[in-house]
């Protein structure tokens, strides 16, 4: 037997957690003070990035700016954020406006005291100690984070991945339904697999024609409301 | 989206916000929600826009409903004659 005490865990920055309420946030933006809550009733994407004009970064706004029409269309607002000032976003995005001929349509916090990184573990210090990595969280409009992707800083992004997430998400919500390896929209959908054994055995004597076995039976998309006639 | 410039005067998003609010003396009153369809700003700015003129004293809020204050009616008359000149 000894008296010494275990060390103390260290504190380590906090991560989020699919599928729980994103942390709460009140943060200063190129467009004022927001907070998460302003969100509520409409999906968001909160991202981060390193830095101010650095050329990864630069090209992932433009692109964020490309597919802003199509986030829009699905209900989806941006929201992005680095451990920059409000007026180095404010150059950037005049910079990216000018010399690129892109409009920034969306905000970006100014995270100076890194609380929103911390909250939302997007500062990865194996990485950097002082930059955001590149983070992707979607948050849905009751406020749970139902997805989050993370790439080093010398990733750049894919923004047909992102709307390709959003998409299925909505569809996961709408149908019921699960979303295969490699779904792209309009392509075969999975039914959620049966929970209990008595769920099992109802699903066989289905004879559903995508059933390949108890737990795994492919059906076509589903028609958006939208697109019935 | 900040609703005074540092000079006192109104921005341009809160005078579409106001603008768009019943006056002090009407009895009509107007969610978050419509304001944000009437103006055509997103919700969120319609929200942060919102808090923030409740706390300059510019709205007031009664059941989640809106409705510009005489301080707002004041600035907003103010705007028109600059904008005027």
């Amino acid at each position: 037997m000894t008296d010494t005490l275990a060390p103390e865990p260290k504190a380590e920055p906090t991560m989020p957690r699919l599928g729980q309420p994103a942390p709460e946030f009140e943060a200063i933006t190129t467009d004022g003070v927001i907070r998460l809550a302003d969100y509520r009733d409409r999906w968001l994407i909160l991202f981060s990035h390193p830095a101010d004009f650095t050329p990864v970064c630069t090209t992932e706004f433009i692109a964020f700016a490309e597919i802003y029409p199509e986030l829009q269309r699905r209900g989806v607002e941006l929201l992005g954020l680095s451990i920059d000032s409000v007026y180095s976003h404010i150059a950037w995005l005049r910079n990216i406006d000018e010399k690129m001929g892109v409009h920034v349509p969306f905000p970006i916090i100014a995270d100076l005291d890194k609380k929103v990184a911390t909250l939302y573990g997007m500062i990865q210090p194996a990485e950097s100690k002082t930059e955001a990595s590149r983070c992707v969280f979607f948050i849905d409009p009751k406020g749970i984070l139902r997805a989050m992707i993370y790439y080093p800083l010398t990733t750049g992004r894919n923004m047909a991945e992102i709307l390709r997430v959003v998409d299925a998400l909505q569809l996961n919500d709408a149908a019921k339904v699960a979303t295969p390896a490699n779904w792209v929209p309009g392509a075969e959908v999975l039914l959620p697999a049966p929970a209990t054994a008595e769920m099992a055995e109802l699903r066989m004597a289905e004879h559903l024609p995508g059933t390949r076995d108890w737990y795994l039976t492919r059906k076509a998309a589903p028609v958006p409301e939208a697109e019935k006639v | 989206m900040p609703c005074l410039n540092p000079d006192g005067t109104l921005s341009p998003t809160a005078r579409r916000i106001l603008g768009a609010l019943p006056e002090t003396a009407s009895p009509e009153a107007v969610s978050a929600e419509v304001l944000a369809l009437e103006t055509g700003l997103p919700l969120f700015r319609v929200r942060a826009s919102v808090r923030e003129a409740l706390n300059g004293g510019l709205v007031v809020e009664q059941a989640g409903l809106l409705r510009r204050t005489a301080l707002a009616d004041d600035l907003l008359a103010k705007s028109e004659v600059a904008a005027e000149r």
